[in-house]
């Protein structure tokens, strides 16, 4: 092409072009923005909570995380009891739900008839969609009732010689908050490890199968221990849930400052705490102690949700397992 | 067949049924949550429920048309303030999201999708209910739509991924500059799944509670107006539960009927927008 035909055919196009083209760096620039808005608002948090945390950091230091008292006409604040009933209820939920949650997801994936997948699949997504105010009356009215007759007595029979069931069960305790924390995170954990078994090669499964393993072994032995570090990480998003869950468990694990090693005991987590006194902390340093657990609570949090998310990372490359769910 | 085999086989069938027996006691809570939500609440659904506001404390009657209002105002509000951002960076990460900066902003919202929804009432807290002076529903709405951006973020990158690359290489082929490529072809194409993704993070944030306790804090009187506190569903719900009178307890079941009603009505509505178009795994 000639540069006359050039100078006398295209003057109106580039001209036009450019015009148009302002609206991509305006674009970008937008939706760079919207993104953008996400680690700030991170940050702010973080900020805002550290900030706020100071003067019982201060006051307190380290022995905030291991001292019991738990005083506000004394002004003295230690969060060990929250944060030894934030771990235990959590840690509780996971013993009841990773069985729970393993078995949906290989049940789904490896083992129930093709038309009973999606609809059962959607049941335990609804799990998640119970919102956490509702599970906390339910807890209230049928849990701890059903507990009270129907599980605490054969229990107490049968373990009540462990420290684990000792002292009298008057229904708000460690025991009804790790149960209704367990059905609440089964969802989740089965979520995304069906997602990290789906995501495991069929060849892997073939294989041990063309090896004349039975279904059960070519499911033990081959699909789990490739989807290992994403199954780990499922369980680890679980427990972040179970960490951060406020209403349901405020409602019925009896928030008491103790620490007692019977989950027939009532305890207390840090998210109850925030939820039940921080409206009512009457002066700066009440305020700031619960700041803190906050800044503890978020901490603790966002350091397994990390972790998890590295994990389940490494068997499905950045994809957003899990999303529908989370 | 030697008794090994056998054995073998006996195990696989047996693990079979455990997984199976397993699967079924995992779905068994909701059955019996539904189940008591209508046994329990269905009962005092009546239209005097839903117009009146709350009688004064251990009389009978009354009904929450105040916290079934403010939960509208409250979610609403949420949706306009977080709709946007949220649905902005998923374009951002599914249409530039390529490099370094994609991966960091996609890290930090599945980090913040974790973070305990009580932590961002205290960040609602301090950024508006503490400057004002007083609890009011737009700072309840702001912990929400927190809440909601990077759900709807991930969820809107991952609908917006999914569109052909034929579908925009045929825009940009026809001239089409890549932000109206991006804008009418592409997400446009993603709509009904964006939507599915909106629709989804509004029913999870429409039962929150936690991050509503000292921001929107709850009222007793019908109010729309939102610099007041103002009550939803899940705050109601809350505080007739831990309430001492029976009258409570019966209306809370049958505002956790209604708010599940509403949440389930929300998720069936999503999964029918988007049907089999997308994501059939």
């Amino acid at each position: 092409m000639t540069s006359a035909t050039t100078e006398s055919v295209a003057p109106p196009a580039p001209a036009s072009l450019r015009r148009r083209n302002r609206g991509d760096p305006l674009y970008r620039g937008v939706v760079t923005a919207l993104a953008l808005a996400l680690p700030l608002l991170l940050l702010v948090l973080v900020a805002e909570l550290a900030v706020n945390a100071r003067p019982a950091m201060r006051r307190f230091g380290w022995g905030f995380l291991t001292s019991s008292t738990w005083d506000p006409v004394a002004e003295v604040y230690g969060a060990a009891p929250m944060i030894f009933g934030t771990l235990v209820s959590s840690l509780l939920a996971l013993v009841i739900a990773v069985p729970l949650a393993l078995g949906v997801a290989i049940f789904l994936t490896e083992f129930a008839p093709r038309w009973t997948r999606k609809p059962v699949a959607f049941l335990v997504e609804l799990l998640a969609a119970v919102p956490s105010v509702v599970y906390g009356l339910w807890g209230i009215f049928v849990l701890i009732p059903f507990l009270r007759t129907y599980a605490v007595p054969p229990l107490k029979a049968a373990l009540g010689w462990t420290p684990l069931f000792q002292g009298v069960f008057y229904g708000n305790s460690m025991l009804a908050g790790g149960i209704i924390l367990a059905i609440m995170i089964v969802p989740y954990i089965a979520a995304v490890s069906r997602e990290v078994i789906l995501a495991v090669p069929a060849s892997q499964r073939e294989a041990a199968l063309g090896l004349g393993a039975t279904r059960w072994e070519a499911v033990w032995s081959a699909v789990l221990p490739y989807g290992r570090p994403g199954i780990i990480g499922a369980v680890m998003l679980g427990l972040g849930r179970a960490l951060g869950e406020t209403m349901a468990v405020t409602m019925v694990i009896g928030n008491r400052h103790d620490i007692g090693l019977s989950v027939l005991q009532p305890g207390y987590t840090m998210a109850a705490a925030i939820a039940n006194e921080f409206s009512e902390a009457t002066t700066d340093l009440y305020l700031s102690a619960l700041f803190e657990v906050g800044l503890i609570l978020f901490v603790i949090t966002v350091a397994v949700n990390a972790l998890a998310r590295l994990l389940v990372w490494r068997v499905a490359r950045g994809a957003a397992i899990g999303s529908k769910a989370l | 067949m030697t008794v090994r085999a056998l054995r073998r086989r006996a195990v696989s069938a047996l693990m079979t049924g455990l997984v199976a027996g397993l699967c079924l006691l995992a779905v068994l809570p909701l059955l019996f949550i539904l189940g008591d939500l209508v046994a329990k609440g269905a009962s005092s659904i009546d239209w005097h429920f839903f117009t009146r506001s709350p009688a004064p404390a251990g009389e009978s009657g009354g009904g929450v048309a105040n916290a079934i209002a403010g939960t509208g105002v409250i979610v609403g509000l949420a949706g306009l303030i977080g709709l946007p951002v949220g649905i902005g960076a998923g374009i951002f990460l599914a249409e530039y999201g390529a490099g370094r900066l994609g991966f960091f902003v996609r890290f930090v919202a599945d980090v913040m999708n974790g973070t305990p929804s009580i932590v961002v009432g205290i960040f609602a807290w301090t950024f508006i209910v503490k400057p004002v002076g007083h609890f009011s529903a737009l700072a309840g709405a702001v912990a929400l739509a927190v809440l909601m951006v990077p759900m709807i973020a991930r969820t809107s990158e991952e609908m917006v991924r999914l569109v052909p690359h034929s579908l925009r290489e045929a825009a940009l082929a026809l001239g089409y500059p890549r932000w109206r490529t991006s804008l009418r072809v592409v997400v446009r194409s993603a709509l009904s799944g964006i939507v599915t993704g909106s629709l989804v993070a509004i029913a999870r944030v429409a039962g929150e509670t936690a991050p509503l306790l000292f921001t929107a804090l709850g009222n007793l009187n019908f109010t729309t107006d939102v610099s007041q506190p103002m009550q939803t569903l899940s705050l109601q719900i809350y505080v007739y539960a831990t309430g001492p009178f029976d009258e409570w307890h019966r209306l809370a079941w049958a505002a956790a009927l209604v708010l599940m009603g509403l949440v389930l009505v929300l998720a069936l509505f999503a999964r029918w927008v988007t049907r089999e178009r997308y994501g059939a795994r």
